[in-house]
C-alpha cells in the first residue's frame, strides 16, 4: 500500500513533483559539470602550462659550476661532464614520481653542418622507457607541445634523419627533404631533413637528432649532458624558501614535511638523490605559477559546486514546504484515519527522495554535457568523466533532500487534523 | 453498555467557551443526532468524541477508557482502532482511487485487503467505480467512498459531521440510508446535522446552543436503542 501511495503521488501529481525534480536536476547538473571539470582541470591546466617548458633542469655537478661562472657560452655551453643515460629512469622512482609528467635527456655538442659551425643536440622524441613499474613514454614531443613543426617530428628510431631549427634553416636555405652533412667529433655522415621547427627561442638555431645517433657519432655511448624535467609542483611557501636557502637549517620535522610535499625544490632534491653527480636546478617562476593557478581554479570551482548545491537545497526547502502546506488536508486525513507521525514523514520523505533521485540522475547526465561544453570552450578538449563524482553527487542529493525536508517535517509534526479537516 | 460518556466537558479557545459543562451518555448501538445553530459547538464536540482534540476540562470515557489522559500518539491509536470518521468536505486523497482510499484506512489500521475494500465499496453501491479517482466521482459518490472508508475497520463508533451538508437531496437520501443501514447492522452512529428530517431518523437528538446542551429529544418514532 505504501508503494501504491508513492506511485499515486509520483504518477498522478507528477506536475508538482516535476518542479522538485527540475530544481535538483539544475543544481546537480551544475555540480556535476563543475566537479568533473575541477577533477580534470589539473591535467588540463598542466597541459596548458607545459607549453612553458620544463621546470627542472638536471646537469652534471661540474658543469653546474662552469655554467654558473662563465655563463652559457663555455665552448657553446658544452661541458665535458656527462650524466649517465641508464640512470634517467630513476627519476620515475622518487617519492613524487607521479608528479613527474615528462622528461627528456640532451646530449649537446658542437659540430658542423655543411661545414658550418652549429650546435648539435641528441634527444628523445617519443621514447618508450622501460621501468620496473611499466612503460613510460616521454620525450620532446610531449615536452615541447608548442613547437610548430613543418614536415614531421623525428622518431627515436630514425637513423639518418634530422630536425633543424627555423632560424638555422632559413639562414642556410634548407627545407624539408634536403640532405645535409654533419660533422660530430671525427664522424661525418649525411642526413635528410625530416622537419623544420619553430620554437620561438634559441633552439631554432640548433640541429636535432635521436640521442643514440649523436652518442654513436661522438663516441659517447650512454652519456647525456643534461635532462629537462616537467613536474607538477606545489607553490612555494616559507618552508620551501627556507629549504631552498639551506636544507641543513631545517629541523627533522620540517625536513620531513618539506620532503613529503611536492615543492619544486624537494622534487629537485629527490632527483639529485637518484642520479649520480647531478645537480637539479628549478626553473622557479614557471613551477610556481603552475601550482598557484591550479590551486586557485580548483578553489573557485569547489565554491561554485557548493553554491549550486546550496541553491538547490534552498529551492527544495521552499518547494517541499509549499507542497506540504498545500497537502495539509490530505496529511490531516491520513493522521485522522490513524497514520502515525513517523508513517506520514516516511511517506512524504520517500516521495521527495525518489523525485530528487530522478532529478539527480537527469541532472548528472545533463551535467556531463555541460562539462564537455566547458571543456571545449575553455580547453578545446574533452573533459575526462570521473567516476568519483557519482558518489559525491549521490550523497549531496540525499543530504540536500534531507535538509530541504526539515522545515516541512517540522510543520507536519505540528499539524493537527482537527484544525485542517473542518476547513477552518 | 455505554460506548461513550462525556462528563462535565468544557472546551475553551482563548476567551471563548466553545463547549460548557457537557454531560452525555451514548449507548452501544444507539443512533444519536446533534443539532444546533452554526457556531454552537457541534464540530468541537465531535472532534473531542472522535479523539481529534482534547477537552479543556472534564473526562471522556470511550469504551471504558478516559481519553483525556492520552497524548497525541495515544489518541491516534484510539482513533485508528475505534472510530470511523465522515466529514462534510469528504476529504479523499485525490491521487488515490476510490478503492485505494478505502485501503489507506486498512493500511494504517492493520493490513490492506483489496477484496474486503471492494466489498465495502459494493456495500455503498460503488463497486464499479473502484478504479476512479475522486475527481472523477460526483459529490454523493465521494461521500459514499468516505462511508466505505469509515466502516472498513468495523469501528465501534461512527461519527459524521454534517455528512450531507454539501450534497443535493437525492444524494442526501442515499447517504442517510447508508448510515441507517450501518445503524441497523448494530453500529453506534453519531450524526451532526442541520436537517430536522435527518435528525428525526435518529433515536435521540441533542440540541446544542452556545456550547451547552439546550435539550435532548427522545424520538419515539425511531426504534429503541439496543439495551445490551
Ligand atoms: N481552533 C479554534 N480556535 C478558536 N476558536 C475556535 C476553534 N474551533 C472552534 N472555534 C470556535 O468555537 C465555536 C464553536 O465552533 P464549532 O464547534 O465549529 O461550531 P459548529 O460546528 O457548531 O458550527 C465557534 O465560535 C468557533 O469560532
Ligand atoms: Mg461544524
Amino acid at each position: 500500500m505504501f508503494f501504491r501511495m508513492i506511485k499515486g503521488v509520483l504518477i498522478r501529481q507528477r506536475k508538482k513533483m516535476l518542479m522538485i525534480a527540475v530544481t535538483v536536476a539544475l543544481g546537480v547538473s551544475l555540480a556535476t559539470a563543475v566537479l568533473n571539470v575541477m577533477l580534470d582541470v589539473g591535467d588540463k591546466v598542466n597541459q596548458e602550462l607545459k607549453a612553458y617548458g620544463a621546470n627542472i633542469n638536471v646537469i652534471p655537478r661540474g658543469a653546474f659550476l662552469l655554467n654558473d661562472l662563465y655563463g652559457i657560452d663555455m665552448e657553446n655551453g658544452i661541458s665535458d661532464k656527462y650524466l649517465d643515460e641508464s640512470q634517467i629512469g630513476n627519476i620515475k622512482t622518487i617519492f613524487w614520481s607521479f608528479n613527474i609528467v615528462d622528461f627528456t635527456p640532451y646530449l649537446e655538442l658542437s659540430g658542423k653542418a655543411n661545414n658550418e659551425k652549429v650546435k648539435i643536440v641528441g634527444t628523445w622524441f617519443n621514447y618508450e622507457l622501460k621501468l620496473e613499474t611499466g612503460e613510460f613514454r616521454t620525450g620532446m614531443k610531449n615536452l615541447k607541445t608548442w613547437w610548430q613543426v613543418s614536415g614531421a617530428w623525428l622518431e627515436d628510431s630514425d637513423a639518418d634523419a634530422v630536425m633543424v631549427g627555423s632560424i638555422y634553416a632559413s639562414r642556410n636555405g634548407i627545407k624539408t627533404g634536403d640532405k645535409i652533412t654533419l660533422n660530430v667529433a671525427d664522424a661525418v655522415r649525411e642526413f635528410t631533413v625530416k622537419g623544420v621547427f619553430d620554437s620561438g627561442s634559441s633552439e631554432d638555431e640548433y640541429v636535432y637528432l635521436p640521442l643514440s645517433v649523436v652518442q654513436e657519432m661522438a663516441g659517447l655511448a650512454g652519456k647525456v649532458s643534461r635532462i629537462e624535467v616537467s613536474a607538477l609542483t606545489t607553490p612555494d611557501n616559507e618552508l620551501a624558501l627556507k629549504a631552498a636557502q639551506d636544507i641543513k637549517s631545517l629541523s627533522i620535522k620540517e625536513y620531513e614535511t618539506w620532503y613529503c610535499t611536492a615543492y619544486v625544490s624537494s622534487i629537485s632534491y629527490q632527483i639529485e638523490e637518484v642520479i649520480t653527480d647531478a645537480v637539479a636546478k628549478p626553473i622557479r617562476q614557471i613551477a610556481e605559477s603552475e601550482g598557484a593557478i591550479l590551486d586557485k581554479t580548483q578553489l573557485l570551482m569547489l565554491l561554485i559546486t557548493v553554491l549550486s548545491l546550496a541553491g538547490a537545497a534552498v529551492g527544495i526547502t521552499n518547494l517541499v514546504t509549499a507542497s506540504v502546506m498545500e497537502r495539509s488536508q490530505e496529511i490531516g486525513l491520513l493522521k485522522a484515519v490513524g497514520a502515525k507521525d513517523s508513517a506520514v514523514i516516511l511517506l512524504i520523505f520517500t516521495e521527495i527522495l525518489i523525485t530528487s533521485t530522478v532529478g539527480g540522475i537527469i541532472g548528472y547526465f545533463v551535467g556531463l554535457g555541460f562539462a564537455q561544453i566547458i571543456g571545449q570552450t575553455v580547453f578545446s578538449s574533452a573533459i575526462a568523466i570521473k567516476a568519483m563524482v557519482i558518489p559525491i553527487i549521490a550523497v549531496s542529493v540525499f543530504v540536500i533532500t534531507l535538509i530541504g525536508s526539515i522545515p516541512s517535517i517540522k510543520m507536519l509534526l505540528s499539524l493537527k487534523p482537527a484544525e485542517v479537516l473542518h476547513g477552518r | 453498555m455505554n460506548v461513550l460518556e462525556l462528563k462535565n466537558i468544557s472546551k475553551i479557545y482563548g476567551s471563548l467557551k466553545a463547549l460548557s459543562e457537557i454531560d452525555l451518555v451514548v449507548k452501544k448501538g444507539e443512533w444519536l443526532a446533534i443539532m444546533g445553530p452554526s457556531g454552537s459547538g457541534k464540530t468541537t464536540m465531535m472532534n473531542i468524541i472522535g479523539c481529534l482534540d482534547k477537552p479543556s476540562s472534564g473526562s471522556v470515557i470511550l469504551d471504558g477508557k478516559d481519553i483525556a489522559k492520552e497524548n497525541a500518539a495515544g489518541l491516534t491509536a484510539i482513533r485508528r482502532d475505534k472510530i470511523g470518521l465522515i466529514f462534510q468536505q469528504f476529504h479523499l486523497v485525490n491521487y488515490l482511487t476510490a478503492l485505494e482510499n478505502v485501503m489507506v484506512a486498512q493500511y494504517y489500521h492493520s493490513m490492506p485487503d483489496e477484496a474486503e475494500a471492494l466489498q465495502a465499496l459494493e456495500k455503498v453501491g460503488l463497486k464499479d467505480r473502484a478504479k476512479h479517482l475522486p475527481a472523477q466521482l460526483s459529490g454523493g459518490e465521494q461521500q459514499r467512498v468516505c462511508i466505505a472508508r469509515a466502516l472498513i475497520n468495523s469501528p465501534m463508533l461512527i461519527l459524521a459531521d454534517e455528512p450531507t451538508g454539501n450534497l443535493d437531496e437525492a444524494n442526501e437520501g442515499i447517504v442517510m440510508d447508508l448510515l441507517q443501514g450501518l445503524h441497523d447492522d448494530g453500529s453506534t452512529v453519531i450524526v451532526v446535522t442541520h436537517d430536522p428530517e435527518v435528525a428525526e431518523k435518529a433515536q435521540r437528538t441533542v440540541i446544542l446552543e452556545h456550547g451547552r446542551i439546550a435539550r435532548i429529544i427522545e424520538n419515539s418514532s425511531a426504534e429503541k436503542a439496543d439495551e445490551t
